[in-house]
Formats: C-alpha cells, structure tokens, sequence
C-alpha cells in the first residue's frame, strides 16, 4: 500500500498567539512494502506528520493519499484509513487496558468487525510476529509482563487488525539494550515476510542503519533529507547542526577521514569498518 | 555516601517470590560518580528505591549518610541528604509554574521563605533554566522538564543524587543537556552521583560502573575495564561502545592496539599513531 502526500501544511492553534506552523509544504512518497526511517529533533514535526497517516489529525493545506483513500482538510475516510494504516504510538503499553493479554489484542480486530471465528488465529498470528509464546503469555494480565513484552503486547495489538501500513513512534525508546535488539529483529522479519510498508520514528541512527532502506529527516517543520541512509549519514556536520545524532561508525570514519585517512564515507556498519581500518592500516596507504 | 551491607529484596510475582537483590554489598564514596548498568529486572530500579527508603531490604542494611534506612526517625533526612530523579519528566512535575515546581521539595521542608527565594534561584542557574521562572512546565521540552525535575532536588541541598535512567525518555540533545548538568554538579558542586542507565556513551566519564546481573555484581571496575570484557557484558545483554569492539577485533587481526579504548577520541589518536 503506497502513501502519498502532496503539499501537506499543518498549523496547531490557528489564529491564537500560540499559533504554531508544524509541517510546511510536506510532499512525500512511499512505496508499498518500503521500509522508512523518519529522524528529527523534538519539534521538527515528524509526530504530527504520521498523526496524519492515520487521520489523527486533518490537514490544514494539502492531501494524503493512501492506495485510493484521500484525506484533505474537508473530508476523509477515517474509518477505511484506519482499518488499514496502524499507529503504534509512543509507549504503548500505557494503553493496554483488557484484564488478558489475549482479549487487549482480540480488542481491535473485534471493533473492525473480523468474524469471532477468525480472532482466535487473527491473535495467535499477531503474538507470534512479535516473538510472544502464545500458551504461556495470552491469558496472563497484562500487568504481570515486563516492559517489553507489554511493548510487544501493545504491537501484537495494532498488527492483530492486519494494517497494509505499519507506523511506529520510537518503537524501542527506553527499552533496555537487549529488548530493543528484539524488537528491532522482529520488525525486520515482518516486514519481510509480510511486505507490508513500515514507517517508524526514531532518535537513533543506529537502528535506521540497521532497518531502514530510506531515510527522512525532518527540521523545523521541513523534510531536509530524503534518502538512502548510507547517503544521508555522510552528512555528519550538518545531522550535528540540526541537533541529531549520527551513528558511531560514520562519525568514526569521518574523523579518521579527516586526519587523512582515506576510507569510503558510504561505510555505516561496524563490520564494513572493521575490514577497511584493518585492510588500510595493513597497506599503510591511508 | 551510600552503603548497602547484604541486601537481600525480593517480591511477589505470578505468586512466586523473587529474590531481586541477592547479598548485595555496595559503597559508594562521598563524591564519586557511580554509573550503575544491567538490563530491565537486573535490579537497579529496586536498588535505587531502596536508598531512598521507598523499599526497605528484605535483610541486611543499607546506610546514606550512616543513617539507616530502616530507621523510621531518618526517612526524611535520608531523603533530604539523598534526592531521587526518575524515568518519566512528566510524572514528577507538581506546579503550574517553575519556580513553584523547584520550591515544593524545600517548602515541605519548612525552609525560610527568603531562603527559599535565593536557592530557587541559584539552581535554575545550575541547570542552565534561570528566565524560566514564571513559566508553565508543561509547555517545556522534556530535557527542560528533567533539568526542572533536577533543579526540584537540588533546592533542597542534598549532598547525593540518585538518577534512574532520567534521559531514556528524551531525545539526543535532551540527553546531553541533563548529562552535562550531572557531570557539572558531580564536579563543581561535589555532589555524589548515581546514575543508573542503559546508554553505555552515558557511563564513559563515570569513576565507576557497576554492572548486575540477576541481583548480583557481575562486573565493576572502571569504564575501561568494563567495557574492554565485551564478551561478559554481551552475555548478560549489555553492549559496549563500537570503538571497543574495533579495538578488540583490530588486535586479534594482530595490531599493537590497547583494547580498552572506549571513547571515539582515543581511538581516533591511536590509530593516527598506528597509521
């Protein structure tokens, strides 16, 4: 299912001293089955760019087109947008409510109207995308789960309505080193086995490196790189300026660069780093 | 500062108990800069929880300040010797403006109003928010609200401040902002510092890095000799910095490398000496 958004400008509290423009002149295009990373400072607009995805909010200027269902500030199908486009917000295990973990999942598949017959599989495919043991979590409350198996909980949830599109807003954010390793894999083999296209939002590069085959950042309202990650990352200085992190890697070799080495800047996994520093110190032709 | 002298903590769950902290013995000095690490049940939380006598150990005892915790007279000493920052900015947040925000702690402690008016305005200048005063909290950014959540703590002169993970629920340059206020009051302030956190950049400048596992000390020491056990740190599900791991893979390609190198400076110069 492909996204496209034409001229997209969005304004919080319109015509007050407050008045704030959050995205300017936003046009964008994503392909069905792309794998998106979206990066930028607290502010830059990127939470109220997919709050529109799912017609969260309304365009002020502007349309979003996803496969034949338009949202423009007069009218919109929510209910078919939705039912396709899922929005896994930010710590979204703050809303699992149900007393088991099987009916906070069965929850939404049963509100789009999926036949009761189907839920049972509908819930079991769900819990297993996500990596949770079907036998031993589904009848658990959810409060008795880790952090980041209620995190999964919350995920099984939104993928339990089978949405065309994916949209996570920091998926990993505070999970430990371990849990976020996870959930990354997991991510990584949905959209690989389903194709489903998947937008996520991040603050770290490191995972963009590691999913994403594209990249946006977005600065003050704006989209200012739109890319493949490789390309974008090489853009140290000016990923720093706006306030960004850059993966470890390319700032290693963007340094060492600078101190006359000469390494491919294209390089952003630490394995592809370990060859070259080893292959250029060995020739000593750095 | 802090003392724990076999502590041992365990809780109920799915109608078991769990032991979370096993024979736990822990010293942290006046002045040092703590970093305390593991992953999600390894214990931390309940180790921070218990030198603020939120909890109180199961056995054994712990000591801030040499004021036990168990002792029912010491609670609000302990807590006003020892301040306590968590996770979520938004959950510690009680007034409708700034200055209000950061006098709550002293205010409860019966502190002279004048008294109250100058700290209030010396720690928002130590957590670089002097001019926020009269703001509404809930229009900051949340590094602001944490440096608040910061200044909140500081009003109340403590000698000791405990940090549980306070950036994981900010972005990059949030993180920075509240890193560099800690490392600023552990250094010009002489405050003693626990933080507790999973970013491994966040414990490179520590004195210290304790490191648990399942309720136990697996690893401490150092950063750098922490960190250089990659192998350890990465069986309990803990990372270590890239630089570490190219250190490591360089030398056993048989470069004359240290393999304790953990900040991206060092390893910079070495390998220009190496080139």
């Amino acid at each position: 299912m492909s996204i496209k958004i034409e001229n997209l400008k969005y304004i919080y509290d319109p015509g007050t001293p407050y008045e704030l423009v959050a995205l300017d002149d936003i046009n964008l295009e994503i392909k069905s089955g792309e794998i998106v990373g979206l990066i930028g400072h607290t502010g830059s607009g990127k939470s109220t760019l997919i709050q529109h995805l799912n017609g969260l909010l309304k365009p002020a200027e502007g349309s979003i087109t996803v496969d034949n269902i338009i949202l423009t500030k007069e009218k919109g199908q929510l209910r078919e947008l939705r039912k396709n486009v899922g929005l896994v917000f930010q710590y979204p295990e703050y809303q699992l409510f149900e007393e088991t973990v099987y009916k906070d999942i069965a929850f939404g598949p049963r509100n789009i109207g999926v036949p009761e017959e189907e839920i049972d599989g509908v819930v079991r495919d769900a819990m297993a995308h996500v990596g949770l043991d079907f036998d031993q979590i589904s009848e658990k409350a959810p409060f008795e789960l880790s952090g980041g198996q209620k995190r999964k909980v919350a995920i099984a949830g939104v993928l339990a309505m089978k949405p065309k599109v994916l949209i996570l807003d920091e998926p990993t954010a505070g999970l430990d080193p371990k849990s976020r390793d996870e959930l990354i894999e997991y991510i990584r083999l949905l959209h690989e086995k389903e194709q489903i296209t998947i937008l996520f939002v991040t603050h770290s590069m490191d995972e963009v490196a590691r999913l994403a085959n594209r990249l946006i950042v977005m600065h003050k309202s704006k989209i200012v790189f739109d890319d493949l990650p490789k390309k974008v990352f090489k853009e140290v200085e000016t990923l720093q300026n706006i306030g960004l992190d850059v993966p470890e890697v390319s700032k290693l070799v963007h340094q060492l660069n600078q101190n006359g080495f000469k390494l491919n800047e294209d390089i952003i996994t630490l394995k592809s780093a370990q060859d070259a520093i080893l292959s250029a110190l060995r020739s000593k032709t750095c | 500062m802090i003392r724990a002298e076999n502590v041992s903590f365990k809780y109920m769950r799915n109608e078991e108990m769990n032991h979370v902290l096993k024979d736990f013995n822990i010293h942290v000095l006046d002045g040092e800069f703590v970093v305390i690490m593991g992953h999600n049940g390894s214990g931390k939380s309940t180790f921070a929880k218990l030198t603020n006598a939120i909890l109180l150990p199961e056995s054994g005892d712990i000591y801030v300040a040499d004021m036990n915790t168990k002792n029912d007279e010491n609670l609000w000493a302990i807590r006003e010797k020892a301040g306590m920052i968590f996770q979520n900015p938004d959950n510690q947040i009680v007034a409708t403006m700034v200055e209000e925000d950061v006098a709550f702690g002293p205010e409860n402690l019966g502190v002279d109003p004048e008294e109250i008016r100058k700290r209030v305005d010396r720690v928002l200048k130590i957590v670089n928010m002097d001019g926020y005063q009269t703001r509404p909290p809930h229009m900051l950014s949340g590094g602001q609200k944490q440096r608040i959540a910061i200044a909140g703590i500081l009003a109340m002169s403590p000698d000791c401040i405990i940090l549980d993970e306070p950036t994981a629920m900010l972005d990059p340059s949030g993180r920075i902002e509240v890193l560099d206020i800690i490392h600023r009051l552990n250094q010009d302030e002489n405050m003693t510092v626990v933080l507790i956190t999973h970013f491994m950049n966040e414990a490179i400048h520590a004195d210290r890095v304790i490191v648990l596992d399942d309720g136990h000390i697996k690893l401490t020491g150092a950063p750098k000799e922490v960190f250089s056990k990659i192998n350890e740190m990465q069986a309990i599900g803990l990372d270590v910095p890239e630089v570490t791991k190219l250190a490591a893979y360089l030398k056993s390609e048989g470069i004359d490398i240290p393999s304790n190198i953990i900040t991206l400076e060092e390893m910079i110069s070495e390998l220009c000496r190496l080139k």
